[in-house]
């Protein structure tokens, strides 16, 4: 379990890391938290010849409030983004999803662009960036770009991010006024989502529904938004059947993965269980 | 290439040559001697390894040596003030809170981390406070109880 050898950079600032990114286009790694990198690196499934460690990088570790956005640096932690006084009043979702990440010593090592740049079908915060239609903001040699949280994730281990790129920032509109949950299946051990599911909704005085999307993680190679449950209720009051009989769509049209937690009907089962489980959560606050 | 790096690791100024690929893990066990921190599972998973870095819970199979230049690292060697056990290490002993013991010192620096956060925490606090490390006796019970009493003796400051 000794990863293989590498050489090492730890760049001082974000210019520099890019400069050194474009130099190394092919051999090389980004280094944040490592909470993932690592463990791929010591099961040789990963052997970059260069590692450049942006951990010290402090312009990239901010979580601040922009407006109606709050704008969060890629190298703020789990447990910075948990622990928010502003992204608990403003984004919750965002919290709730974090504080559910592996484990504390995970959560606070573990950064948000690192995990998100990682992507792995089997995180949890890519299904709460779905959610809340989020942007990030991808940094090159040839200067910065937006990319829509719904364009970001390709397939397994894949984002849409250049190999010259760096993910610098995640972007969220608050959402004052919601109601949100995050809810997922988990091995104890790693803490994976076997199926993750974010909520996040509005509902009018009398329980209509007004605004809803849900996004599930764990299923299949990328997360996704579960859109033909979002149009079941948007618009509809929500009940208990209501409810129940959008979730049932949740897997209308997916084919979920195979691994050696589930088998593709049984993670179906428990995506239609916690996209109901989900936004029952999120009403009740 | 060798890096040097530049730890201070309970309060001792180490400064030591490495290849950047050594875990800290190893780095505490091999380089600078201190065998209290132990290695489990290596790939992350069962918090044996766990140590405080500035402050910071975190596996220390999870960083590289590198990773901790310029930082200060308190490990289980480091929690005792000369014969004075630490509040946690006590209650741990009074508790009988290890069976084999393999666990212990990442089970006892989660513990104080979560004291210094949380004075008094839940018994849910605790246990989702250490969730990241595993008791492969399954001895949680006492382990529970022993952070337990030791709430509210953890100096915070």
């Amino acid at each position: 379990m000794i990863p293989g050898a590498f050489d090492y950079h730890a760049p001082a600032s974000l210019e520099e890391a890019l400069s050194l990114l474009s130099a190394n286009v092919d051999d090389a790694k980004v280094l944040a938290g490592g909470q993932s990198l690592l463990p791929l690196m010591k099961l040789r499934l990963a052997k970059p010849e260069v590692i450049i460690d942006i951990g010290g990088l402090a312009e990239l570790n901010y979580i601040r409030e922009e407006g109606d956005h709050i704008a969060i640096g890629a190298l703020a932690t789990y447990t910075d983004v948990a622990e928010s006084d502003l992204i608990q009043n403003r984004c919750p979702l965002l919290a709730q999803t974090a504080v559910v990440v592996g484990d504390v010593q995970v959560r606070n090592r573990g950064t948000v662009g690192g995990g998100l740049a990682h992507a792995d079908p089997a995180e949890d915060l890519p299904a709460a960036i779905l959610a809340l239609d989020a942007e990030l903001k991808a940094a090159g040699p040839d200067g910065e770009r937006w990319i829509p949280a719904s364009e970001f994730f390709v397939t397994m281990l894949t984002t849409s991010l250049l190999p010259e790129e760096l993910l610098t920032e995640i972007r969220v509109p608050a959402r004052d006024g919601y109601k949100t949950s995050y809810q997922k299946v988990s091995r104890q051990a790693a803490g994976f989502a076997i199926v993750g599911v974010a909520a996040c909704l509005k509902e009018s005085a009398d329980g209509v529904c007004e605004d809803i999307s849900v996004a599930v993680t764990g299923m299949t190679d990328v997360a996704f938004r579960a859109e033909k449950v979002e149009a079941a209720l948007r618009g509809e009051k929500l009940d208990d059947s209501a409810i129940a009989s959008a979730a049932a769509l949740v897997t209308d049209g997916v084919d979920p993965i195979e691994d050696v937690n589930a088998t593709p009907a049984y993670r179906a089962h428990l995506a239609q269980v916690y996209v109901e489980r989900t936004i029952q959560a999120a009403r009740a606050g | 290439m060798k890096q040097t790096v530049r730890v201070t690791v309970n309060g001792r100024l180490y400064e030591e040559e490495v290849e950047p690929r050594q875990l800290l893990s190893y780095f505490l066990r091999e380089t600078i001697g201190l065998t209290g921190t132990h290695i489990g599972c290596i790939i992350g998973e069962c918090g044996a390894c766990t140590v405080q870095v500035n402050g910071t819970l975190v596996k220390s199979c999870l960083m590289f040596a590198v990773q901790a230049n310029g930082k200060e690292i308190t490990t289980i060697e480091g929690l005792a003030e000369g014969d004075a056990l630490h509040p946690v290490q006590e209650a741990f002993i009074n508790n009988y809170g290890f069976q084999c013991g393999y666990c212990t010192p990442g089970m006892i620096m989660a513990a104080d981390s979560l004291l210094k956060k949380n004075p008094n925490p839940s018994e849910e606090e605790i246990r989702e406070g250490l969730a990241g490390n595993l008791c492969m006796c399954t001895g949680y019970v006492q382990i529970v109880a022993a952070v337990k009493e030791a709430a509210g003796q953890v100096d915070n400051g």
